[in-house]
């Protein structure tokens, strides 16, 4: 089972990675639930979903100790950090986020998605992270997440290569930072 | 196929697979993906979806549709369920089926938008005037909505009952897999209704059909007011449903319903972890109540105590206390005006007492 807060500002697509991850993960038959924050905290204010994957049942769809957290931005980190699980990991979009957490019990990746992205897709941002995510996961795999990707953008056929393409890009950025 | 479904839009689609044409809404947060789905869906069906300029005008809609014999739908979140109360009563006097959906936020007032279970006296004690009950689900997954829905409209046919399912802004606002079942035939509905002989669907075979909740007589409105309660009895023998959850060694019984029941069932899983043998019974009708459920465990001699958690400042408390009867300690955990109690809240809770 894995427990995950993405949060940012509104606009930046943090509810739609969350859905991304979820779509992924409903591709490969596992049990998922997406739950967003809704109401006036989303316009101009922060925007957080929570996800859940697992191969049992999902119990409770709130979390309280998330295994990965994703900040957009820096009122997020302050927000979430403190809850995140010993050993967890948090993952920033450092174009935005400048702040370090001070936690010394979690892994800190810092991902400037919003310029690696921009050179394929300038609002590609969220799905370079879902790439930058798979190798964090380890258990999604790449066909589910461009499938999850063909299923959101099934209206808007045109963007799914780019997309498809910040995909890939972002799997084989933290492919490498990982080494 | 399972699908990833908000859950308010899994509600609309199942309504419509259950044989529901007929929508009458106002909108309201955290409820508004169900008439937005079923304004376009329901013409694909040919059906009709009106957004009517109040609530009052939504469930009078709902009244004259059911009084036809449509199958109709109304859903609403907290304050317009209020409004509507006045019509759920009509309906019930006038034993129209129809289905109600309550995506309950915080109150009391315009209250909040988040998601809150502050209606229970409400949706069970009977919200409107007079003695009356509406039959009242509480779904905890995306999945079981749709099931609960997808039977809720027969359910009504069969008793000519009003029934409302219940369910919070969480519940509404996320995304789970869930799979649609089957259409349903609807071509052979009004048939049915037709020959039941109650609907007014026309004058064809020559006899008067009158809908009406007006009985002056003392007399007539006891002599209808004592079979009401009669069918209420036939449908608790009948209708009742509980899940009863890792209870087989349960010391400590959470009680609770709907969404919380999900987050009582994570603490329940920590708490095993570590030696606290914690059980859950889960009310899935909240009208009729699963007495015989909770006193059954309040008779075990492994049941130390209950716990009721809620999102409200205590209000299903009151019918677990009942139905506990002083056999043992009944004690509530809540939280209230939007806000959500995590799964380590109750294991604190339970390990802490606080």
């Amino acid at each position: 089972m894995k427990k995950i807060i993405i949060s940012g500002f509104g606009g930046q697509g943090v509810l739609s990675l969350g859905k991304f991850i979820s779509y992924s993960a409903i591709e490969q038959n596992l049990n998922t639930s997406w739950l967003p924050s809704y109401g006036p905290e989303m316009r101009g204010g922060t925007a957080n979903c929570s996800v859940i994957y697992s191969d049992e049942e999902i119990a409770a769809p709130v979390i309280d100790r998330p295994d990965i957290l994703i900040v957009f931005n820096e009122p997020s980190l302050d927000k979430f950090e403190a809850s995140v699980k010993e050993g967890g990991i948090i993952i920033s979009n450092s174009d935005i986020v400048h702040k370090k957490p001070t936690r010394k019990d979690v892994t800190h990746y810092e991902i400037p998605v919003d310029t690696l992205a921009s050179a394929i897709n300038k609002r590609g941002a969220n799905v370079y992270m879902l790439g930058v995510l798979l190798p964090v996961f380890g258990d999604i795999t790449e066909e589910s997440a461009v499938q999850a990707v063909e299923h959101v953008f099934e209206a808007k056929p045109k963007v799914i290569p780019s997309n498809i393409e910040c995909l890939k890009a972002g799997i084989a950025y933290m492919k490498n930072l990982m080494k | 196929m399972k699908k990833l479904w908000k859950g308010n839009e899994a509600i609309a689609e199942a309504a419509v697979a259950a044989g529901c044409r007929y929508f009458f809404g106002y909108p309201i947060t955290p409820q508004n993906e169900i008439p937005e789905y079923l304004s376009w869906r329901l013409f694909e069906v040919g059906g009709a979806f009106i957004q009517a300029e109040s609530e009052l005008s939504a469930i009078n809609m709902v009244y004259g549709a059911a009084s036809a014999g449509a199958r109709a739908m109304t859903s609403s979140s907290s304050p317009g369920i209020s409004l509507k109360q006045e019509g759920i009563s009509y309906i019930a006097a006038a034993e129209l089926p129809c289905v109600i959906v309550n995506m309950m936020r915080s109150g009391p007032g315009l209250g909040g938008i988040q998601a809150s279970q502050g209606d229970y006296f409400q949706a069970t004690k009977g919200g409107g005037h007079g003695d009356y009950h509406c039959i009242v689900y509480a779904p905890s997954t995306v999945q079981e909505f749709v099931d609960i829905i997808y039977n809720a409209f027969d359910v009504a046919d069969e008793y000519r009952n009003p029934v409302m399912i219940i369910g919070d802004g969480m519940l509404g606002q996320m995304m789970e897999p869930a799979e649609i079942p089957p259409m349903k035939d609807t071509s052979k509905m009004f048939e049915k209704y037709h020959k039941d002989e109650w609907a007014t669907c026309g004058h064809s075979d020559g006899k008067p059909r009158i809908i009406n909740s007006l009985r002056i007589e003392p007399d007539e409105n006891e002599e209808f007011t004592l079979r009401l309660y009669k069918k209420y009895e036939e449908i608790a023998k009948k209708e009742t449903k509980v899940e009863e959850y890792r209870m087989d060694d349960a010391e400590i019984v959470f009680v609770a319903y709907g969404s919380v029941a999900r987050i009582c069932k994570a603490a329940i899983v920590e708490l095993r972890e570590q030696g606290i043998k914690a059980g859950l019974i889960r009310p899935i009708t909240l009208y009729p109540y699963p007495t015989a459920t909770i006193e059954k465990a309040a008779k075990s001699d492994k049941v130390k105590k209950f716990v009721t958690v809620e999102m409200s400042m205590g209000q299903m408390v009151e019918d677990v206390r009942l139905a506990v009867n002083g056999k043992k300690p009944v004690e509530f955990y809540g939280r209230c005006g939007g806000n959500v109690m995590m799964p380590a809240d109750l294991v604190k809770y339970i390990k802490e007492g606080k």
